[in-house]
């Protein structure tokens, strides 16, 4: 961003959105808005919290589970679909139709079915990232030049070799676009699931501190999800960055 | 020079009397039910020596390089690679493809010793000989580079020393200089040729350029289009022992240019 040929970085509007609201807060203009620095202090305090600590490793643990769980069945689908016609024209309207559609109106099915606890969670990862990390390994898969695979069959691939050799590097590129896509929707989903579901972990603390008016700790608790998904969106975009080379230049 | 027009009896008599590393007998290749790629080809390829496959396209000459590869089933006929029948790719084949076909994730060196690297050669051994061949082609201190930092001629002479580098009786290039300019295409040519002195290879070339076919070749075979059929064999008979300039300046080579580009004119609309 430039202005008067000065150049700011992009942070800047970040603080000035962050000025805002510690103006507003200080005015005390909305209950619902406390001063920023105030939020920030309880943030600290949050994050020593038992309570926090405890739904906070809960939530962690099920979204690891739930991506690994995406990530094998996504790029497996997606693989199924990009080699076989059939496999193809049966899977890829229920991806299409999954991928698109709004699951969060499935969370409470998926409450009734898998119970309260952590099987939900897990379940709600994997409903909302899985489909899309399929149909971008299918648009890797597509993507990739039949030469290649003409190449390594020519030269003695078998189809294991061929597969773990030739195409996976191949769709790479795609492969981990989806990847990312899959992890900011199943961060979207294990937020609005716990909020519906709201009796496990994060989920229970954020109606807590809504239903007692605890705004400080509400806005902390956000400001931490936040985070959290911003650092595992940029460890994904990083590895992008590292295949990104050849991602351009596929011939 | 010698035509030889065609008809069966010159493949039948020479099958006696020559060494043939590829025998092509009564291929047809028909794509779906209504294209008809290729009619009953018979064809020899004399061992140790350059074959080019000539034609305009849609005259099947890719489809038939294919077929000997293994990369492609014929509707019928069969192909003897060393008197056995082709069933799928093998090692006494290499091809060299014509967009290259390189790992794009990979050093060149990595490219080059990847035919060996399927086949479970342990890395030491694989390495040393890729870098034997690295220099072969001429790209020697490349081999820690990916394939986007190369031009495409040296795209090309990864590709084909990846086919050298696994000990393969044949050699399957198809149109190799075709994605590459002019100049780089001359310059190829020439090298490939006293690669090839050394080698002891056969080799089976595409081609759609006359030059490049007269230059390169010691049998060329004509095929006309739709369906692709033999429409002549042609040996020049240029002496090898002149520089590759005189080579593009002798007679021989010359008319035999002309004498080819009449035959195809007539195939063009």
């Amino acid at each position: 961003m430039d202005v008067f040929g000065i150049r700011i970085p992009p942070v800047f509007s970040l603080l000035i959105w962050i000025t805002l609201w510690e103006i507003a807060g200080q005015l005390e203009l909305a209950f619902i808005l406390p001063p920023f620095s105030a939020v920030i202090l309880e943030l600290f305090q949050l994050i020593t919290r038992a309570d926090f600590q405890s739904a906070a490793w809960l939530t962690f643990q099920s979204f690891v589970i739930g991506m690994t769980i995406s990530i094998v069945a996504g790029i497996t689908i997606g693989f199924l679909m990009g080699s076989s016609r059939m496999a193809n024209s049966i899977l890829g309207m229920w991806v299409n139709i999954f991928a698109s559609a709004p699951l969060s109106s499935l969370v409470p099915v998926l409450m009734l079915l898998f119970g309260l606890g952590q099987t939900t969670i897990v379940v709600t990862v994997v409903l909302f990232s899985t489909w899309i990390i399929a149909l971008d390994t299918y648009a890797g898969v597509n993507h990739i030049s039949g030469s290649l695979s003409e190449m390594g069959k020519s030269f003695g691939a078998s189809r294991r070799q061929l597969l773990t050799k030739v195409l996976f590097w191949a769709a790479l590129p795609e492969i981990l676009a989806g990847v990312r896509m899959g992890l900011i929707r199943a961060v979207k989903g294990i937020v609005i699931g716990q909020l519906l579901v709201s009796v496990v972990a994060l989920g229970r603390l954020f109606r807590t501190f809504s239903d007692n008016f605890q705004f400080e700790e509400f806005w902390a608790l956000t400001i931490v999800l936040f985070i959290f998904a911003l650092l595992f969106s940029s460890a994904i975009g990083w590895l992008e960055q590292k295949v990104e080379y050849y991602a351009n230049t596929r011939f | 020079m010698s035509t030889l027009s065609m008809a069966a009896a010159p493949v039948q008599a020479d099958t006696k009397a020559q060494d043939n590393i590829v025998e092509v007998r009564d291929i047809t290749k028909f794509y779906g039910s209504d294209i008809h790629a290729l009619s009953s080809i018979n064809l020899d390829f004399p061992r140790g020596q350059m074959t080019t496959l000539l034609g305009p396209s849609g005259c099947g000459k890719t489809t038939l390089l294919k077929i000997i590869a293994g990369l492609l089933e014929p509707t019928d006929g069969q192909v003897l690679v060393n008197g056995k029948q082709v069933t799928g790719p093998g090692p006494e084949r290499a091809f060299v493809f014509q967009d290259f076909a390189l790992l794009p994730w990979a050093t060149v060196l990595r490219n080059v010793g990847f035919g060996m690297e399927l086949t479970g050669k342990p890395k030491a051994e694989r390495e040393a000989k890729a870098r034997h061949y690295i220099n072969e082609v001429g790209l020697s201190g490349f081999e820690d580079k990916y394939p986007h930092e190369l031009s495409g001629g040296m795209r090309q002479r990864v590709g084909l020393a990846r086919a050298m580098a696994v000990d393969a009786d044949v050699l399957l290039m198809d149109e190799p200089f075709s994605a590459v300019d002019e100049q780089t295409r001359r310059k190829f040519q020439e090298d490939l040729l006293s690669l090839l002195a050394n080698e002891k290879k056969s080799v089976i070339f595409v081609t759609h350029s006359i030059e490049e076919a007269v230059y390169v070749s010691d049998q060329i075979v004509l095929l006309s289009p739709r369906p692709g059929r033999i429409h002549s064999i042609i040996r020049p008979e240029i002496s090898r022992e002149i520089s590759p300039e005189d080579i593009r300046r002798d007679k021989t080579y010359l008319d035999t240019i002309e004498e080819i580009w009449s035959d195809l004119k007539k195939y063009l609309e």
